[in-house]
């Protein structure tokens, strides 16, 4: 069964079983690999994405659930880097393996969408979803402010 | 800035104006690209020498500088090529990164006898002298030719970046345009240290650049292992043992095969693999076969269970008829402490911890038909160990091994065993498929078959003298064995050596005249390896509390008591503004401080910690943390902040949350529902003061770790009057310390 849907504005479509979590879609059929696999289970945010314009956990998330709807994933969210948080990260020197960051972009892009200009304890509840193994919390903070201020 | 961060290695252009030049026991070839560059052809010299260019120039002016160790978020494959770049004089905005290929003899890293590896955040000091000094050949060769051409003496050159300057004339040559002319010597220009720059002449070392690395990390094109695609490529599985030893006995592969997309189910040494078109598919099938297989009995933790063996361990270390081998000793401290007017002892222990790097374990092979070759793509801490073990289980030359390496979503020490776990998966599953196989560890696997930092007990004595002055200081430890486990290599040829578990336990830093450390070696089967902070952690949690029941004891404030035993001014200097940082003495309402210090292989660390405690669940809150660092020349002096930070935060883990336990031999814990690590909500304000002194660079990327569990069990102790023994502190226990 095909299952239509959108990806970065564009029409995508897999083949893939339905139960199949939509990160393996993105990675490795789309070739979108800027999205992470991290735990599988929806605890770590190194997978997420957003759906229909609300961050998800594209490892929680199975094809069955995605006719007609539409993701952005990290390539999506601006072509050349220019995202207001893209260019707080960079700023504030955030990355450090970066293997997580792709996830925290989308979670703050998310916030800011919903809350242009987060107090920091909201920033603080809103990412401690995405776990950051190398620890740059802090400059996630900054940057996520910086972008707000910026933005 | 630079651009064009290439982080797999690749065919560097030579022309044929190549030289070998060697220097500080490396050998670089010393490169002039001409326009109709060749690809480079290694081990073709007359000399029958491997051959491959540590810096090559492009009459575009382009720098072509190679970075020799690997990246896992440290910052190494931007500081190497810098502190190269600074010598040369090189324009940063010119230079091209690329990575080394594999080649010890070139590449190698002198802190690790000269293989490729980078771990014990030695890279910048391993490399330092040896990268300034070619950097400062290269610059003189082109000095010397920029001379002859304009035909003035070279003393009357100078350089700004990539560009010779005649002052006199006013003339000036770009090194780009210099590379289109140039003759290289036959012998390279000696350098002494005395000829490098002076640290007031530094443009780049010292001055913070964008990491090479970092912009590709926020528009998701940084390319890790698991990104990697081949054509035809399968995806792989591996339903591991859970006790290292033991082998697949039965399993039922029907309904692994059943599953859509399923290629073929493989009985491996230790474990069941799966390769699939897809890695759900291979995850589904390895899934299946979790319910069906059963393991031979073979390997030695199947009896073990950490709860009682940290009993017994603890048990060993107390008693001192059990017998112990010394480790480190100075002075007499055994007739020491038959003489000292009174003793002191505690005891500690720190269960075992599993390194969480976010990107779990995977690696991607493609082996030749006939068997006899593979290609690698890995991210690992180590080229020289990934490229010997997939070489070994292929029974090939290692040379019949091609190596990619990318960036590394994470390492902390747990992607440089020798035998290289991870990457034979692949190369086995690939070999059995006939076709390029990526394998990916789910993170189930990834804790399951973690290395962990190793379970220990420690029984720490101090003998005073009439003055009540400690004299004395014997620390017992009782720990898995990690070095022979990790990397029997280094452990045979260091002496038969455990020192990944107990460096760290000695005194040092502290001016006390007789001290002793004896290791009781014990062996459970259980996977250890280093961890970010290495057996620190476990032995600077272990020291640092003690000199803080030692200042208690004595009634001295545990600020003053550290400064009263240190004598090396810059160790007194890091305390001393940590102290003033923290506002060390300051009453405040409700909240504990506490302190502790070390001197991590040169690096002089101190850090201060504030906590808060929620009485009915034994939750500890950490809401400051003050660390200053003198890692002498702050190579990158935010990335060294940035290091410090991460490092804190790691260290925070390890102090009251990350614990594993393992009962008959299996890892208890699977993910992060039941392993957890600092999440935002958990991290405290940090404040770091890099102190650049003009002494040789040290690390920075773990030496604020081993202060936190320290720090955090001092401070709870000032709050509580109860001292916290068993790292980490969590809940549960804190509660049961405070009943």
């Amino acid at each position: 069964m095909t299952t239509n849907f959108t990806v970065n504005g564009r029409a995508a479509s897999t083949d893939a079983p339905p139960a199949t979590p939509l990160l393996w879609v993105i990675r490795e059929e789309l070739k979108l690999t800027g999205t992470k696999f991290g735990c599988g289970t929806g605890l770590c945010g190194a997978c997420m994405v957003h759906i229909d314009g609300k961050r998800g956990f594209s490892c929680q998330t199975q094809v069955s659930e995605m006719a007609g709807k539409s993701v952005t994933t990290i390539e999506g969210l601006s072509a050349d880097s220019s995202h207001p948080l893209q260019k707080a990260w960079l700023a504030e020197q955030v990355p450090q393996c970066g293997y997580c960051q792709s996830g925290q972009i989308m979670s703050a892009a998310d916030l800011l969408e919903q809350n242009p200009k987060p107090t920091r304890a909201q920033i603080v509840a809103h990412m401690s979803t995405n776990i950051c193994r190398c620890g740059t919390y802090q400059r996630i903070v900054r940057a996520v402010e910086r972008a707000a201020r910026e933005a | 800035m630079t651009t064009n961060l290439t982080t797999r290695s690749k065919n560097t252009s030579i022309s044929r104006r190549q030289v070998m030049i060697g220097a500080a026991g490396l050998s670089f070839a010393f490169v002039l690209g001409g326009p109709l560059a060749r690809a480079a052809t290694l081990a073709t010299e007359p000399t029958g020498k491997a051959l491959s260019p540590w810096v090559s120039i492009a009459p575009d002016g382009t720098i072509t500088i190679m970075s020799a160790a690997t990246e896992m978020g440290q910052g190494s494959m931007t500081s190497l090529p810098l502190i190269l770049a600074e010598d040369l004089d090189a324009d940063w905005s010119k230079v091209q990164v690329v990575a080394a290929p594999p080649i010890d003899a070139i590449y190698g890293n002198p802190g690790f006898s000269g293989m490729m590896y980078t771990a014990g955040s030695n890279a910048v000091r391993s490399y330092y002298l040896s990268l300034r000094t070619f950097g400062a050949q290269v610059r003189r060769v082109l000095l010397d030719n920029a001379a002859s051409k304009l035909g003035v003496p070279v003393e009357e050159l100078m350089t700004e970046p990539s560009v010779v300057v005649h002052a006199k004339s006013g003339r000036r040559l770009t090194y780009g345009d210099i590379a289109a002319f140039a003759q290289v010597p036959d012998k390279p220009p000696e350098i002494k240290p005395e000829q490098l720059k002076k640290p007031s002449q530094f443009r780049l070392i010292g001055k913070d650049v964008m990491r090479v690395d970092v912009p590709g990390k926020v528009n998701g094109t940084a390319r890790y292992a698991i990104d990697v695609q081949v054509p035809g490529m399968l995806y792989g599985a591996v339903l591991r043992a859970p006790v290292e030893g033991a082998a697949p006995d039965k399993f039922d592969e029907s309904r692994a095969a059943a599953v859509a997309g399923v290629i073929k189910v493989i009985r491996m040494p230790y474990g069941v693999g799966v390769v699939a078109e897809t890695p759900w598919a291979a995850f589904q099938a390895r899934e299946a076969l979790s319910h069906s297989t059963t393991w031979t009995k073979s390997g030695k933790a199947w009896a073990f269970d950490s709860e009682k063996g940290l009993e017994d361990f603890a048990a060993a270390a107390r008693d001192l008829k059990s017998e112990a081998a010394e480790w480190s000793r100075s002075g007499e401290p055994r007739d020491a402490l038959t003489r000292a007017a009174s003793t002191f002892d505690a005891e500690y222990r720190c269960d075992y911890a599993y390194h969480a790097q976010m990107e779990p374990l995977n690696a991607v092979a493609a082996v030749s038909q006939a068997g006899d070759s593979v290609e690698i793509w890995c991210g690992t801490q180590s080229q020289t160990t990934a490229q010997e073990a997939s070489a070994k289980a292929l029974g090939i030359a290692r040379e019949k091994v091609k190596l990619n390496y990318l960036l590394m979503g994470g390492g902390f020490g747990r992607r440089g065993p020798r035998d290289a776990d991870f990457v034979v998966d692949a190369v086995l599953l690939a070999k059995e498929a006939g076709r390029p196989v990526k394998v990916m560890w789910t993170r189930e696997d990834d804790v399951h078959n973690g290395r962990f930092r190793p379970l220990s007990a420690h029984y720490l004595r101090a003998g005073f003298d009439d003055s009540g002055k400690v004299a004395v200081y014997h620390h017992r430890l009782v720990g898995d064995r990690v070095t022979p486990s990790f990397d029997p290599v280094r452990y045979e040829s260091r002496g038969r050596k455990d020192f990944i578990l107990m460096v760290g336990a000695d005194f040092g830093g502290y001016d006390v005249p007789h001290q002793l450390v004896e290791q009781l070696y014990r062996d459970t089967g259980v996977r250890t390896a280093p961890l970010r902070g290495i057996s620190w952690t476990a032995n600077k949690f272990a020291v640092e509390t003690f000199v803080d029941e030692l200042a208690v004891k004595r009634s001295i404030d545990p600020v003053a008591y550290r400064l009263e035993l240190i004598k090396d001014p810059r160790a007194r200097r890091v305390v001393e503004t940590v102290a003033r940082m923290a506002e060390w003495g300051k009453k405040r309402d409700g909240r504990g401080m506490g302190f502790a210090f070390l001197n991590y292989s040169d690096s002089l660390v101190a850090g201060a910690a504030e906590v808060s405690l929620e009485r009915s669940t034994g939750n500890v809150m950490l809401h400051n943390f003050w660390c200053a660092l003198d890692c002498g020349i702050a190579v990158q002096p935010d990335n060294v902040a940035a290091q410090t930070e991460s490092s804190i935060v790691y260290g925070l883990g390890l102090a009251l949350m990350e614990r594993i336990s393992i009962k008959d031999g299996t890892v208890e814990q699977s993910n992060f529902y039941d392993y957890l690590v600092p999440r935002m909500s958990d991290v405290p304000l940090m404040h770091i003061d890099v102190i650049s002194t003009d002494n040789p660079p040290t690390g920075v990327g773990q030496m604020a770790t081993p202060l936190v569990t320290p720090a955090i069990g001092n401070a709870i102790a000032q709050l509580t009057g109860t001292r916290l023994r068993h790292a980490p502190f969590t809940p549960e226990r804190v509660k049961k310390a405070l009943a």
